[in-house]
């Protein structure tokens, strides 16, 4: 397929009238690493949101602008949102399993989706738990709660989780930034391999990890895209004043 | 992409409005079962008010039913006397375990008496009736003198009664207050009872309101412990040791038998019960709102 | 001068007065059980629970009743909790807040103020006569579900609420409906406390007498079928005791009443216990 994985053009969305993100422009590509950094209240986990219409569901929410993912316009009136959330799957900052054990946590989503049986599932759960780095900690105790993982162990559940879902798009939103730096060095491990896979997108607040794992970054401030670019150059010699006076931590 | 056609994506969004609508539906039962609650009652009661006009039904002193004679003062009289002695008996009592278990008692304490109170609540009320009668009763009787069924037994087991929705809504509204209010107080020296007095019970004053008017909209309503110890005459108790009617005990006692315009004057006694306890529940409620939204500075 | 009452004696008094008001509501309630515990247990006996009231009650035992006071339960239960849930399901996830929740709010608020004379006369007026359904297990269990009904929305309501909102958010990002996000993530997290409503309503409703002698009646006969009027066991404790019937067999009766709501608190206790044990 021709063309980028990701198009945004012109996105713009608002809460009750306040808009968060301002007219975006940019490209996601097949299987890379997309980074985002910036600031608190830069409209990145704003717009990761949109990607996968998790925004749609706050009310009083308006789009301006079009995504496209592999071509195809996600607004448009014959989308099938709930495939959608699954091709494009979310993990968030602070891990959540849900109360029930590893096994069905990791299950969760392909059961939703009409997988059912046991051989299937059971094979899906062990791919996914070996592919988020988690099967070998967690094999001899899938019925145990999930609650009782560690932090960084409960992460990567959560990754396992929407592997299982057969995504072709991981989005992570700061998904290290409670955890200590094995776990983190871990899940950034794990993204490395997943790269052949799937297209991931990092938002981090954590410059420093966007230098390590992202192929190509972004660098957002107060809801509008300042610069582009593949990573080296965003670090080494970024276009733009902001993003340099960013990453030397004269703001942020 | 993961598209569904026109149609399919219609069955989605028909199905999700669907359970919308049925739940919707639902919803309204409550509503919907006071509406109806609301009109018949009216609907039964209100003939016969006209009827005998609605001043001789609630001024007239004498209920004979056999000739006729509908006046409902004295059970008026009888619910409010019960009611009041009820308030006096339950508000300090009640407010009272409010106030230990909140500020006064440790972790431990506080798992004894919170259960003690809400197996209060769950005691039936011909029970604690039945409790009036074979205890308290006789030892009016015997103490006080007159028949034992009184005003004083119907206000003391009413009182007991209500404990436990004045301590619960008055525990609640005391657990509301942030607990820099209690920070403050105690920083600038207050002992924890000034603390209790000049803060913490002006802050929760709404709640406590509402508690106190739950309970007499409760001890208004309550029947069967009522109709066990009071001794239901009809006609206006002279003193705390009198018996006496009330609105519910004159239903609860004559509906077995009654028939015909007796019967429809039951009913009546219904309407003005109920809207008794209308009036009481929406003044309790909106209190009760102040305490939860309103609060100022 | 004003004299100034030292502030901590002023507690130490405060302190006593409230101390003792409070030791005297528990020990009036210790006092209730104990008495009708000692009195009532030496009554009981399987023969007791097994078999039909005789003689207007005055010997045999209290089966019937105990068949009419589960049909009843369970019959107003089965009515009330569908109702319930479904009510607080639709307040808190299908709609915002804005009039039609506060209008639902106030019928299910002013339902639970109403006295359970006035819907032992609604019931008699709409079930017994009006449908002709009599005297009757049927009127008995729908007048007693509209009893129950706001105490159930009202613990369903607390209890959804209480479900975190991420899991919600987590549940949708993999790929669920709103339906299959409600049915498989939010009400199995608030079963506990669902079931503590539900639990607490089947107390009161084993406790209520005033509504159900006017639309179940009073009949000691077993009942045969949803029709048949029935008798449970706080009306025939009511009876026995007003007419002088018996007082041991009131008594043994009454000694029933009190366990099972002693179980049924302690069920409550056990319950929220797990749901607190959830979050934690």
């Amino acid at each position: 397929m021709s063309g980028a994985a990701i198009e945004v053009r012109g996105f713009s969305q608002d809460f009750g009238g306040v808009r968060k993100i301002h007219a975006l422009d940019l490209d996601v590509h097949r299987h890379e690493i997309f980074g985002i950094i910036g600031p608190a209240r830069s409209g990145k986990s704003t717009f990761l949101c949109a990607l996968n219409r998790l925004n749609d569901l706050v009310r009083g929410s308006r789009h301006e602008g079009s995504i496209a993912v592999d071509g195809s316009d996600i607004y448009a009136p014959d989308v099938d949102v709930v495939a959608l959330r699954r091709k494009l799957g979310m993990v968030f900052a602070t891990p959540v399993p849900l109360p029930r054990s590893i096994y069905e946590n990791v299950a969760f989503g392909a059961r939703r989706a009409g997988i059912h049986g046991r051989d299937r599932l059971d094979g899906l759960v062990r791919d996914s738990l070996e592919k988020g780095g988690l099967w070998e900690e967690v094999q001899d105790r899938l019925g145990t709660s999930a609650l009782k993982l560690s932090g960084g162990q409960q992460q990567r559940l959560c990754v396992a989780r929407i592997l299982a879902v057969k995504p072709e798009f991981i989005l992570l939103d700061e998904p290290t930034s409670g955890l200590d730096p094995i776990s983190t060095m871990k899940i950034e491990e794990s993204l490395r391999k997943l790269k052949k896979d799937y297209t991931i997108i990092l938002v981090t607040n954590n410059t420093k990890q966007a230098a390590r794992v992202a192929d190509r970054t972004a660098f957002f401030l107060n809801g509008g895209l300042v610069e582009v670019g593949p990573t080296a150059k965003i670090f080494t010699a970024p276009d733009d004043k902001r993003t340099d006076d960013y990453l030397r931590g004269k703001f942020g | 992409m993961g598209t569904v056609g026109r149609g399919a994506r219609n069955r989605l969004e028909r199905n999700d409005r669907l359970v919308r609508l049925a739940l919707l539906v639902v919803a309204f039962s409550a509503v919907s079962v006071l509406l109806i609650i609301t009109v018949f009652i009216i609907e039964q009661g209100t003939p016969i008010m006209f009827k005998y006009g609605l001043k001789s039904f609630l001024a007239g002193s004498s209920w004979y039913p056999s000739e006729k004679v509908f006046g409902l003062w004295p059970m008026i009289v009888g619910s409010i006397y019960v009611t009041l002695g009820a308030m006096v008996l339950g508000v300090p009592f009640g407010l009272a375990c409010a106030i230990v278990l909140t500020e006064f008692s440790s972790k431990r304490v506080r798992g004894v008496i919170k259960p003690v109170v809400e197996l209060l609540a769950g005691i039936p009320s011909v029970v604690y009736g039945f409790m009036g009668v074979v205890i308290l009763v006789p030892f009016i009787r015997e103490t006080f003198g007159g028949p034992g069924l009184s005003v004083l037994a119907a206000s003391i087991i009413l009182g007991i009664m209500i404990l436990p929705t004045i301590i619960s809504i008055s525990v609640d509204s005391l657990q509301a207050i942030p607990p820099s209010y209690r920070e403050g107080s105690i920083a600038l020296g207050a002992t924890k009872w000034q603390t209790v007095k000049m803060v913490l019970l002006p802050a929760a004053r709404s709640g406590i309101i509402a508690s106190v008017i739950l309970g007499m909209g409760r001890a208004i309503g309550e029947t069967m412990a009522v109709i066990m110890i009071a001794g239901n005459a009809a006609s206006v108790p002279g003193s705390l040791l009198a018996p006496v009617r009330t609105l519910t005990s004159n239903i609860a006692l004559e509906m077995g038998y009654a028939a015909g315009e007796h019967r429809q004057a039951l009913f009546a006694t219904g309407v003005i019960l109920f809207v008794i306890i209308m009036v009481l529940n929406t003044v309790a409620n909106v209190t009760a709102s102040r305490m939860k939204g309103g609060r100022r500075g | 001068m004003k004299r100034r009452i030292d502030p901590r004696t002023e507690q130490a008094v405060v302190r006593t007065v409230l101390w003792t008001l409070t030791a005297l509501t528990v020990l009036i309630l210790v006092y209730i059980i104990v008495f009708i515990l000692r009195k009532g247990i030496p009554a009981l006996s399987w023969e007791f629970l097994s078999k039909n009231p005789v003689d207007m009650g005055k010997a045999g035992g209290i089966f019937s009743t105990v068949v009419g006071t589960i049909a009843l339960t369970a019959g107003a239960i089965l009515i009330a909790t569908p109702l319930g849930i479904g009510t607080a399901i639709y307040l808190t996830e299908y709609t915002w807040e804005g009039p039609v929740t506060r209008v639902i709010r106030f019928g299910a608020e002013c339902l639970a103020g109403i006295p359970s004379i006035i819907f032992g006369l609604f019931g008699f007026i709409l079930f017994v006569t009006k449908l002709g359904f009599g005297w009757s297990i049927l009127s008995g269990s729908l007048t007693l579900a509209f009893m129950l009904l706001p105490t159930i929305i009202r613990t369903s309501e607390e209890a959804i609420k209480s479900v975190p909102p991420v899991y919600r958010t987590v549940s949708f990002s993999l790929g669920s409906t709103k339906w299959q996000t409600v049915t498989r993530v939010v009400l199995p997290s608030a079963l506990p406390g669902i079931m503590t409503g539900v639990v607490l309503s089947v107390g009161r409703s084993i406790g209520e007498t005033a509504a159900v002698i006017f639309t179940a009646g009073s009949a000691l006969r077993l009942p045969t079928s949803l029709f048949s009027s029935s008798r449970t066991m706080s009306v025939h404790f009511y009876i026995l005791a007003r007419e002088g019937i018996s007082m041991p067999n009131a008594y043994g009766t009454a000694a029933i009443l009190i366990i099972a709501i002693l179980g049924i608190n302690i069920l409550t206790y056990y319950l929220m216990n797990r749901f607190i044990r959830r979050y934690s």
